[in-house]
């Protein structure tokens, strides 16, 4: 029991990664840049969040609109103002950039915040009893599990719905094929990559309050960690590949529940093995297509 | 016969010159008492923190390839370093002899590191290498995390927990896990850092102007065109990325001695980045870019503590890392500060003629003063 027990904790943390490897995988795949700061944005929704239901006394759900609407609008500032200008720079630049731009958050948020870590109140409740008993004192789901999973199925359905049958969806497949020929077909392409980077913010905020609500703990390095989680979960099943995406940050959030359960100190260690084998095995990632070099 | 000197081996000179110059400067500062101890004490991790830039410069700058975990390499040198340090403590008894044999010890275990790292990764390229090396810090950082290190009389002990780390009494634990390195004689001293800097710098410096190091940058320019006139890539990427890490192994052991306790979370992420931000604001590429901006990044901010600077330093430092990327690749960018320029330009032109105006005005105007006086005033 405790094997399903653990299988189900590390289902939930899966979707919670999933939801961000998302942010970054669409990222990844249309803007071919590894985008460091998305961590540090679902560390800005979680915060958002926070204060709405601390200090305002909003109700978690106007809460959780308000972190997902400043992080889509800090999404799409950040693209405009750092990643924009680099379009046609080498890859080294922007992914400096985007370190920068992570710091700039992280160090925003201590001193606007402190850096003293706050108790996230869940938005659902976490109480030992506020759990789904499947079998009576053996296997139970809590909630803030139930909640993850579920948002994660919701969120890959709407995103596969998106990507496959609107206007915008089929614009982003096409840019993320081929920039320069999406233009001449008359796609507008900073649209295309704005309204990913708002989709990706915007996933990071819900990702954000998930993730406190099952780990009430809140600083501003909380989102930094999660976010290399995720990243590696996005390589893991293939980086610009949404099922991918799904299957990667599951099969990470599982690992790293059973490499817990035998060393908490390693379990870092043994996520980031798994990704340094799965590279080196597919380079391309579980479900990605290795597209070979054109010269 | 007058050998001529090309402009690569000059620049190397200069470099050599500036180090030699700010090492002798700082002895007689030190010698007249004009240096506070918290200044002398932030001398060794200058040093280290040079060589460290210098290192991560062969990797991104030269090799082109952006390495997030060179702290990693950092903390692979200074544990074991300290470890080298301590057991030789009875069978090499000179101070300076045993600082320079541990610091071998760590750059052989920062090029071992570099190698294991090396092998599989530099077969990825551009932003999974970043990633992977990121990783390799946190693996690294980890393992010490849990490592414990011990001898005593049946000899040397280590452990991967506390309960099987079984020291007979009498033995020194070195490395205790979380706690890190403990009890270690400080042996580092700033000639040391110094010399490390000059066998750094001719360490990189000849490399990069050698055959292999135009080969490594000839990589870094056109990788499939380097391959095809037959340039093994293999082979000149792990030549750089392991001298990085042996240099990187060498400052960290150098770092470690400098203090008597060490944790493995110093060398974490954050140390990598502060590294890289060392690199990419001296210029990337540019050793001498890399030495001045260590050594005033590093030193500046702890000078500036009395002003209260300290918790905006990171913000700064990410402020100025985007403003130089979008500086340095942006067309629209560049245009506008080469405007910018012109116009401080003009405005500076504008004041040099004022001022000259003014000068031959108070010229004149001594002159006559001078005159009616008829004393001698210096106008």
């Amino acid at each position: 029991m405790s094997f399903l027990n653990n299988v189900i904790t590390g289902i939930s943390l899966g979707s919670i990664y999933a939801i961000i490897a998302l942010g970054y995988t669409m990222v990844y795949g249309i803007a071919k840049m590894l985008n460091f700061a998305h961590g540090d944005i679902i560390m800005v929704g979680a915060y958002m969040c926070f204060f709405a239901m601390g200090s305002f006394n909003l109700p978690p759900a106007a809460g959780v609109l308000l972190a997902v609407v400043v992080c889509t609008v800090l999404g799409i500032v950040i693209e405009r103002l750092a990643y924009k200008p680099l379009r046609s720079a080498p890859s080294l630049a922007v992914l400096i950039t985007a370190i920068g731009v992570s710091y700039l958050l992280q160090n925003g948020a201590q001193i606007l915040w402190g850096a003293a870590t706050k108790t996230f109140t869940p938005i659902v409740s976490t109480a030992p009893e506020a759990r789904l008993v499947l079998v009576p004192g053996q296997l139970s789901i809590s909630y803030v599990a139930i909640l993850s999973i579920v948002c994660c199925i919701v969120v890959m359905i709407a995103l596969t719905l998106f990507t496959g049958q609107t206007k915008m969806g089929k614009a982003m497949r096409a840019c993320s094929e081929d920039k320069g020929a999406a233009q001449l077909m008359g796609i507008d392409v900073n649209t295309t990559i704005s309204v990913t980077f708002a989709i990706g913010s915007a996933l990071a905020a819900i990702a954000g309050v998930l993730m406190c609500s099952a780990y009430p703990v809140l600083s501003p390095t909380t989102g930094s960690l999660p976010g290399i989680r995720a990243f590696t979960a996005a390589v893991f099943g293939g980086i610009g590949s949404i099922p991918g995406a799904l299957l990667g940050g599951i099969l990470l959030g599982v690992i790293e529940t059973f490499a817990k359960t035998i060393s908490t100190e390693l379990s870092d260690a043994v996520v980031f093995a798994v990704l340094i084998i799965v590279l080196l095995v597919r380079p391309a990632g579980l479900l990605g297509k290795y597209v070979p070099e054109k010269v | 016969m007058k050998k001529k000197l090309n402009k690569n081996s000059l620049n190397g000179f200069i470099n050599y010159g500036i180090v030699i110059a700010a090492f002798i400067i700082i002895q007689i500062f030190i010698g007249k008492g004009m240096l506070s101890n918290s200044l002398q004490s932030l001398l060794v991790p200058a040093c280290c923190y040079i060589v460290m830039a210098v290192s991560l410069n062969l990797t991104v700058g030269i090799l082109g390839e952006l390495s997030l975990g060179h702290a990693g390499f950092m903390s692979l040198g200074a544990f074991s370093g300290i470890t080298a340090s301590i057991l030789l403590q009875n069978s090499i008894p000179m101070a300076p002899m045993r600082l320079a044999v541990s610091m071998a010890a760590g750059a052989a275990a920062g090029a071992l590191g570099g190698v294991i790292v090396g092998v599989p990764v530099l077969r990825l390229q551009g932003d999974y290498l970043a990633i992977v090396t990121l990783a390799f810090g946190q693996i690294i950082k980890n393992i010490i995390m849990v490592l414990y290190v011990g001898v005593d009389e049946n000899g040397f002990h280590i452990a991967a927990s506390s309960e099987r780390f079984d020291l007979a009494a009498g033995g020194t634990a070195i490395i205790k896990g979380p706690m890190g390195a403990v009890g270690v004689s400080k042996l580092a001293s700033f000639t040391a850092g110094f010399v490390l800097i000059l066998i750094t710098l001719l360490v990189v410096q000849n490399l990069v102007n050698s055959r292999s190091g135009r080969a490594i940058m000839a990589l870094r320019d056109n990788r499939i065109a380097a391959e095809s006139v037959g340039i093994n890539t293999t082979k000149y990427k792990l030549m750089a990325f392991v001298t990085s890490a042996a240099l990187a192994g060498a400052a960290g052991a150098l770092f470690g001695l400098n203090y008597s306790s060490t944790v493995a979370s110093k060398f974490d992420f954050n140390t990598s980045i502060l590294v890289l931000v060392f690199v990419v604001l001296g210029g990337l590429g540019s050793i001498r870019g890399s030495i001045i901006a260590a050594a005033l990044l590093y030193v500046l901010p702890e000078l500036l503590r009395s002003f209260d600077i300290a918790e905006y330093r990171m913000l700064i430092y990410a402020i100025v890392l985007i403003l130089v990327m979008l500086a340095t690749n942006n067309e629209q960018f560049t245009a506008l500060m080469g405007r910018v320029g012109g116009w401080f330009k003009a405005v500076g032109g504008w004041f040099k003629a004022a001022g000259a105006r003014v000068v031959g005005w108070l010229k004149s105007l001594g002159r006559t003063q001078s005159k009616g006086k008829g004393g001698t005033t210096n106008g």
